[in-house]
């Protein structure tokens, strides 16, 4: 089973890689999607039992991750009829090389830290999920439309749920379930205010946005 | 007694959604505010009487996720006796601003007030996340009121800057209850556990929670160099939803961070904690005197005022033992003051139409009362007895004189000269002199719903300064006391 997730991990660390290279933000919203449902296929395979639970967690990540809120972003992407990010902050190229890099020191530092009791945990959930946190935020700081940046975010927000699984103990289903509709109802808002900017800038470059500053 | 001041404002929230007449909507406001009130008097004042209802029990209840500590019980009083004189402003307020639909703000405010209690109540650190960024969305919508562009651009930063934010202090939640694992022990967000555990925790991963928390709830907070947002929301913002902000969200974010700092404290990471602490605090007040200096807007200004006190908060943090007592009581005075200069700069901003000193002038002649308020709630913030915040801050100064950390006491000092000759200066100039010949164009004056809470809210920052009732006295002393005890 480890060797299972350790696999499905490295799915998620090569999708990052194609969201970081792909300009077209429809391909964004897909990778995210993906991340989302594999995720919830991790949350179901880290148990040795399936209760009712662990099917509730599972599937209510992979419907409030793959399923509702693609839909709800594939909307505003289509209300404000843009296509793709052209000239990012950084580079299609260079940005997937630094998560490359981040990857790397991602396991490199992992292996540095003491994490002791844990050996029945698969081995890459650390790395993994500081590696996407890492790779979320280029994406979140190299981006100037609106709607990449908030995907920037989901890739960040998934990469705190891989850190997640190592705490099923300690995260209780209500919890668990108040975090995702947290991020949900957050999509939403955001998404609102993003079709907001649309409409009263005529454009959804983040770069407009500089009325307000000293 | 828990599950009510949660839910019942949530259903308020609900009833207004609902509710059709956009004219009496308002009034569900001070409905609910003095009904969450009542509840927070009889909780922390009134204990006997508390168990008196059903489900109260959790109050005391050791492993229960919902019950008072101390420091929420401060918190939950100082967020609950703000948010009712809001309320009754926000009557007044709404009065004046009927051609826009109210629905969403009033359903937002009491959402705050419902996510609010679940900060103060819960002991469970993934529950008390879950609440923190519950009063991010809930407040997000607040700023957009104005519907204008400047509102959507300072909505936007706080909502991308504050999730952002919150998502690190998730992922340090995630690293404090991890730390636990590599000890060998049993992993645990519940406040309880964890103090007790607390010296067996793994100190690498500790200290890499403890700054992604700092850096995620001190976001929220708005300690430099995290609060770019936090000018352009109050900005934007109503005055009555910057007093919200200022005195409601920060003390619920700063509360939040007090749990954490509390864990690291009882794990001996003392030394650590408080040197950061200290940096980040200092240069918060160093950042916001020097922004204040030569600032025309009078409402960014006082979003700077509140970084500079959340750093004040920080630095009484960072110095520990004796400077615990005037940091509870500051986020006390704190929240009072803040209370009165929004709400009465949002009725000078109402009166000339323009939050800039090159507009607004002589605020004394005209608006005489709201004017009145906003100089004498300048003078209670920048620390001049006889007001609650010069006690607090005093207290704070001479915790740090007894720690012997003078360093810290000559730049605390410093700054708060700089923050008051940046502001005074800000100040006077919307005070003082007269009022431009075309100011009276706007036909906006002091009313009884906006004048009456600000100087109740007066009276309090007032009273705290000259004489502090014993009920209060106790629940600092209590809260310091908790803060000081490792189990």
């Amino acid at each position: 089973m480890t060797d299972l997730i350790n696999a499905l991990l490295v799915v998620i660390l090569v999708l990052n890689l194609f969201a970081l290279g792909t300009s077209r933000i429809q391909s964004v919203i897909r990778i995210v999607a993906v991340q989302g449902a594999l995720l919830g296929l991790v949350t179901l395979l880290m148990h040795e039992r399936w209760t009712v639970p662990v099917a509730l967690s599972a599937v209510a990540a992979v419907l409030i991750k793959a399923i509702v809120i693609p839909a709800v972003m594939v909307r505003s992407l289509r209300a404000a009829e843009i296509k793709r990010e052209v000239e990012p902050f950084i580079g299609f190229l260079p940005s997937i090389i630094l998560g490359a890099v981040a990857t790397a020191a991602a396991l490199l530092f992992t292996r540095s830290l003491a994490t002791g009791a844990v050996a029945a945990a698969p081995s890459l959930i650390i790395p993994a999920s500081i590696a996407t946190v890492l790779v979320g935020f280029i994406i979140l700081i190299s981006r100037f439309k609106a709607i990449s940046q908030v995907l920037g975010y989901l890739v960040l927000e998934n990469g705190i749920y891989i850190f997640g699984m190592l705490l099923i103990e300690a995260i209780p289903l209500v919890v668990e379930m108040g975090m995702l509709l947290d991020l949900f109802v957050g999509v939403f808002v955001i998404s609102i205010i993003t079709n907001h900017i649309n409409q009263a800038f005529s454009s959804m470059d983040t770069r407009r946005l500089v009325s307000l500053k000293e | 007694m828990a599950l009510a001041m949660i839910f019942l404002p949530l259903l308020v929230a609900a009833l207004a959604a609902a509710f059709p007449s956009n004219r009496w909507r308002p009034w569900l406001l001070p409905l609910a505010g003095a009904c969450h009130l009542a509840m927070t008097v009889v909780v922390i004042f009134l204990p006997d009487l508390a168990d008196a209802f059903p489900l109260a029990g959790a109050v005391a209840a050791d492993g229960s996720w919902l019950s008072l500590d101390p420091p929420g019980r401060l918190v939950l009083l100082v967020v609950s006796v703000l948010f009712f004189f809001c309320s009754i402003y926000c009557v007044g307020y709404l009065r004046y601003r009927r051609e826009r639909s109210n629905r969403v703000f009033v359903a937002c405010l009491l959402a705050f007030l419902g996510v609010m209690s679940l900060v103060a109540w819960s002991q469970h650190l993934g529950l008390m996340w879950v609440a923190i960024e519950a009063t991010t969305l809930s407040t997000a919508p607040l700023i957009y009121f104005n519907r204008s562009k400047r509102s959507i651009e300072a909505t936007w930063k706080y909502l991308l800057v504050g999730s952002v934010g919150i998502a690190l202090a998730l992922m340090g939640t995630f690293f404090l209850a991890y730390s636990a694992l590599p000890a060998g022990l049993q992993p645990s967000m519940m406040m309880g556990e964890l103090l007790r555990s607390s010296p067996g925790l793994s100190k690498p991963w500790l200290r890499a929670a403890f700054v992604l928390l700092l850096v995620g709830y001190g976001t929220k907070m708005g300690l430099a160099p995290m609060h770019t947002w936090k000018p352009d929301a109050y900005g934007e913002a109503p005055g009555v939803v910057g007093a919200i902000f200022a005195g409601g969200v920060t003390s619920c974010a700063f509360l939040a961070f007090l749990r954490v700092y509390h864990v690291c404290q009882a794990a001996g990471e003392g030394a650590f904690v408080s040197r950061l602490l200290l940096f980040m605090g200092l240069f918060s007040m160093a950042v916001a005197g020097l922004f204040m200096i030569g600032q025309r807007d009078f409402k960014r200004m006082l979003a700077y005022s509140s970084v500079e006190h959340m750093g004040i908060l920080m630095v009484g943090l960072g110095i520990g033992g004796p400077a615990l007592y005037g940091t509870m009581l500051h986020v006390m005075t704190n929240g009072m003051t803040k209370g009165v200069l929004f709400l009465s700069a949002g009725n000078i901003h109402r009166a000339y139409a323009s939050k800039s000193t090159d507009e607004v002038r002589g605020a004394l002649r005209r608006l005489p009362v709201s004017g009145a308020l906003f100089l004498a709630a300048f003078f209670a913030i920048t620390g001049s007895p006889p007001f609650g915040p010069f006690v607090s801050e005093f207290s704070i100064l001479n915790g740090a004189f007894d720690a012997g950390r003078l360093v810290t006491a000559a730049l605390f000092l410093a700054f708060l000269l700089l923050v008051f000759i940046g502001m005074g200066k800000t100040v006077l100039k919307v005070v003082q002199g007269r009022p431009p010949l075309d100011s009276s164009a706007e036909t906006y004056r002091d009313g009884f719903l906006t004048i009456a809470p600000v100087l109740a809210l007066m009276a309090i920052v007032l009273l705290l300064g000259l004489y502090i009732p014993a009920p209060i006295g106790a629940l600092v002393r209590d809260a310091v006391a908790y803060l000081g005890a490792t189990p």
